[in-house]
């Protein structure tokens, strides 16, 4: 089995603010999914939640307020699942979470250097 | 107490004292001199007593005599070593001061001391556990055998590569320091936990000695934490996994020795006091931000005292059985999960989880697939309860499903 690489990114301007409770459900909904993944023995690593923002260091030193202010979509988390192939790690991507927030999940294989 | 009982109420508990303290002063290469000492000590016990009648303090009698015996046989280890090299001679001659402390102190010290040794992983679990049923719970080998369903020379032949393995890696026989206290307790804890878990879920069907091997990882729990540096939520969480397990003792087993489902428990049974030092232990683990594998069964364990269903009771069990998952995975806690999750959302989102998690073969699993078609497509169900049929060891476990399938074809 090969490691991908599961990218979680959404427009985080455009998440609207939540609640207590609705953080906890929100927690219990990403516990269900990943609990599920880890049920089938094909997590390698939770991975984690990324702060919402951070810098960016260009050529010549250049460093800007990060991440991409010109990209609506950032990057607010990953995890490592294992899978054969690409199309089995896609499957488990489905029912992630941030899906029905309004955002994606990139899948990418590693590869292992 | 009569005289026939007596001794072998003291042989459980006073052995394991007398050789742990031993074993800590002749250190690791000598633990059998250690066991001969001891053994000798019990054997002259039960000659002199039945001529000449109880002493006046049976463990203070036992205390002495394994004191003169080991002086004695350090004296003769002087003149045998006087022979063959002056260095030894040299250490026998000062070994011949030593001072056999045999207070409740050093024998607490030695026996913690002990369990370190004896869990350490340079052994297989296997070997840790007879080890400690061994020497830290003085179980003979015998009845080492009748726990792991072996035959006698399987288990001495365990333990003397366990011994020997000990001996090669020069393992001390020292209490670790507080900090090396984080590196050597989970070891620790682990054997504890197997050592529970060989009394608790194996098929021997002795079921006082099962009792005991409960009991006794109990006793080796509580004193760790009687000590102030292991008193840590790690163990104080197992302790509390033990106590509620352990509260279903009496009502897990019906009176022909047939197991009772979880359902089908006679709550009256359930033991109050055990299920209430449980959440003592729980609350006391709860100090500290630590939440190990241990916490999260506790708490499992912990739901599983409140018979009646309820939301909250299974969403609680299904969100630690994740968790559970995230530090470990095992088959049996991926199947516990998919089973509380048809409790908390239904069997029809748990059917589909459970195919995922594909684990043909395991007849635990084709159990649970059957409980879940069960009443959503019923051929489906028999069909699964027929494939976990083709995989059960147990007499006692082919009769649960056996019934299931009866019961499906009546309707």
């Amino acid at each position: 089995m090969k490691d991908f690489l599961l990218i979680f990114r959404t427009d985080i301007a455009a998440m609207p603010k939540r609640s207590p409770e609705e953080m906890q459900a929100s927690t219990k909904r990403w516990m269900d999914w990943i609990g599920g993944i880890a049920a089938q023995n094909k997590l390698t690593d939770r991975g984690n939640r990324l702060v919402q923002t951070g810098k960016v260091l260009n050529p010549g030193n250049v460093i800007t307020d990060g991440p991409y202010m010109e990209i609506k979509e950032s990057i607010v988390g990953y995890s490592i699942v294992k899978a054969n192939t690409e199309e089995e790690a896609t499957e488990l991507a489905k029912g992630c979470p941030i899906l029905s927030a309004g955002g994606n999940v990139e899948i990418r294989e590693i590869s292992v250097l | 107490m009569q005289q026939a009982e007596l001794i072998p109420h003291l042989f459980r508990t006073e052995y394991r004292k007398i050789v742990s303290v031993l074993c800590k002063l002749f250190g690791i290469d000598h633990i059998e001199i250690a066991e001969d000492i001891v053994s000798d000590t019990f054997l002259l016990a039960s000659e002199l007593w039945g001529l000449k009648g109880l002493p006046e303090n049976p463990p203070a009698w036992l205390y002495t005599v394994a004191k003169n015996k080991t002086k004695d046989y350090l004296k003769r280890n002087t003149l045998f070593a006087q022979n063959i090299s002056k260095e030894i001679k040299y250490t026998a001659t000062t070994s011949e001061e030593i001072e056999i402390d045999l207070s409740i102190k050093n024998i607490n010290d030695s026996q913690l001391a002990m369990m370190f040794v004896v869990c350490h992983p340079c052994n297989a679990a296997e070997a840790q556990i007879g080890l400690a049923l061994n020497l830290l719970c003085g179980f003979g080998v015998d009845e080492i055998a009748n726990a792991f369903l072996t035959n006698k020379t399987v288990i001495y032949k365990r333990l003397q590569r366990a011994k020997e393995k000990l001996r090669i890696e020069k393992i001390k026989i020292e209490q670790p320091t507080p900090s090396e206290i984080n590196d050597r307790l989970p070891a620790v804890l682990t054997t504890l936990y197997l050592l529970f878990n060989e009394g608790y879920y194996s098929s021997g069907q002795d079921i006082t000695l099962r009792q005991d091997l409960c009991l006794e990882g109990m006793r080796l729990t509580y004193m760790l934490i009687e000590n102030e540096h292991l008193n840590q939520p790690e163990a104080n969480a197992l302790l509390s996994l033990m106590c509620f397990h352990s509260s279903r003792f009496d009502s897990r087993l019906n009176q022909y020795g047939e197991i009772v489902l979880y359902q089908d428990q006679d709550t009256d049974l359930w033991n109050q006091e055990l299920i209430e030092k449980g959440e003592y232990f729980l609350n006391q683990a709860s100090q500290g931000d630590t939440l190990s594998k241990y916490h999260l069964e506790a708490g499992i364990a912990y739901w599983h005292t409140i018979k009646a269903d309820s939301e909250k009771k299974w969403e609680s069990i299904l969100f630690m059985y994740n968790h559970l998952l995230l530090i470990e995975y095992s088959p049996i806690a991926a199947l516990n999960r998919t089973y509380a999750l048809a409790k908390a959302r239904g069997k029809k989102e748990a059917i589909i989880e459970a195919e995922k998690i594909n684990l043909t073969g395991n007849h635990l699993y084709h159990s649970l697939l059957g409980e879940l078609y069960t009443g959503i497509d019923n051929t489906k169900a028999i069909e699964h309860f027929h494939n976990a049929l083709a995989f059960i060891k147990s007499t006692a476990d082919k009769l649960i499903i056996s019934n299931k399938i009866l019961k499906l074809m009546e309707l």
